[in-house]
């Protein structure tokens, strides 16, 4: 009975030394003391936290950076795939554009039949201004056909095999197009040269030709259906002692930049050779 | 078997020449890739076939262009007697006799399409001939002439390997 008075008088002995401590530190008696207590305590808590975290990212820092670097390799595929179908679909654009205007082209020419091909090469000389294309005859193309753009008059088919046809373009120096002034309602012939320039001859003197004239197919020979656009008179030269004078044309096709063309598969060439008087 | 090369090694460069260096100009000349090549070809030693290599590529090339077909074929044969003629006296200076030979070569080819041209009837005055197009195309083809040295050299070792010296 008195072991068991003294233990509880410990106890409680004890219970209020605790209490009244706690209720001075509570009360800021021991804020010095405290401070540095929990002072020590923080600075080993922030000793122990910032070694765990050195490990912690040495131990993870290099799977961490493997797998930066394979999505890093991931999205740099993802980029260049990205980019070459931006490449493809402006490429797509361009074609459809230029395939867009052909068909406002032919529509706005119901008469005529068109049908459309690649332009694949040119001709290995530097002497001849040929273009080749990637249909023949399996398409129904035949020598002598005209070919054009939705700008204006190309050429025409020179040869034909099952699946490519060359062309012959007005900026050849073998090639002659029969054409008339629109202005000047005069006709004249069209010739080209090995620089590709092409040049109007065999206008009469007494013609005014101004800068600026449209120059289009006559019809006349029967090489090329009339009244295809050619270009546009830039400069006229007429001297006194000669019978004709020239002109040069700024052709309104891009020659340098052909990539898909028309050709008039409806127009039946006529071969005036026979009426060609012998030499 | 191994003269059989030449098809597709000639099919190509014709295919390179009207897709792509027609299509590269200097003033109005471009470069002649099959006749770079042939040069190059005819000047490795160990090569016995550039005259028919002349044929086969002036036939196609004669096919292809419409240049009347005389021009390309003389041209060719032309180039590989000129590298026959040179391969012996400059055999210690490979480069120097491609030179040579592409540009000896270049201005035949280009004498001999005016020639044809002309007597065919079309108007082509000398002037422009020379100085917009023979010359651009005559330093086209020295531009080409080294790549394609190196490529056809290879292409000689590799379709004749040398023997195993002892």
């Amino acid at each position: 009975m008195r072991n068991l008075f003294s233990r509880t008088l410990q106890t409680t002995i004890i219970f209020l030394i605790v209490g009244g401590v706690m209720a001075l530190a509570l009360g800021g008696y021991f804020s010095s003391a405290s401070n540095v207590f929990t002072g020590s305590l923080i600075n080993l808590q922030a000793w122990f936290s910032s070694r765990f975290v050195a490990v912690q990212d040495f131990i993870t820092a290099p799977r961490d950076m493997a797998s930066l670097r394979q999505r890093n390799i991931e999205l740099e595929a993802d980029n260049a795939e990205l980019q070459a179908q931006v490449i493809q679909l402006q490429q797509q654009v361009g074609e459809t554009e230029i395939l867009a205007a052909l068909v406002d082209f032919s529509r706005a020419r119901p008469e005529n039949t068109y049908r459309a091909a690649a332009v694949i090469g040119r001709d290995p000389s530097p002497f001849l201004h040929y273009i080749i294309i990637n249909r023949g005859s399996n398409d129904g193309f035949l020598r002598g056909m005209p070919v054009v753009t939705d700008q204006g008059l190309v050429g025409r088919i020179d040869a034909v095999i099952a699946a490519a046809a060359r062309v012959q373009l007005i900026t050849d120096p073998a090639s002659n197009v029969n054409v008339r002034l629109q202005n000047a309602e005069v006709e004249a012939s069209l010739v080209g040269s090995v620089t590709g320039d092409v040049t109007l001859d065999l206008i009469p003197q007494d013609v005014n030709i101004e800068i600026g004239d449209l120059v289009l197919t006559s019809g006349l020979g029967g090489g090329y259906p009339p009244d295809l656009i050619i270009g546009q008179v830039v400069n006229v030269r007429s001297r006194d002692f000669d019978l004709f004078q020239q002109a040069t044309i700024q052709p309104v096709v891009d020659f340098n930049h052909l990539s898909i063309v028309l050709v008039i598969v409806n127009f039946k060439p006529v071969d005036i050779t026979p009426l060609n008087p012998l030499p | 078997m191994r003269n059989l090369i030449a098809l597709p090694v000639i099919i190509l460069a014709v295919i390179l020449q009207t897709a792509i260096v027609s299509r590269v100009y200097l003033l109005s000349g471009i470069a002649d890739l099959p006749l770079v090549m042939l040069a190059a070809w005819a000047l490795q030693e160990e090569v016995e076939t550039a005259w028919h290599w002349a044929v086969a590529t002036g036939l196609l090339v004669g096919f292809v262009s419409a240049l009347p077909l005389l021009a390309p074929v003389i041209g060719y044969f032309a180039v590989v007697g000129l590298a026959q003629i040179l391969q012996g006296r400059v055999w210690q200076a490979p480069l120097l006799a491609m030179f040579s030979v592409t540009f000896l070569g270049s201005v035949i080819a280009s004498i001999l399409s005016f020639a044809v041209l002309r007597l065919s009837g079309v108007t082509l005055p000398v002037g422009d001939v020379l100085g917009v197009l023979t010359l651009p195309s005559v330093l086209l083809n020295m531009l080409l002439a080294i790549p394609v040295y190196a490529v056809m050299r290879d292409l000689a070792r590799w379709v004749y390997p040398s023997p195993e010296v002892e």
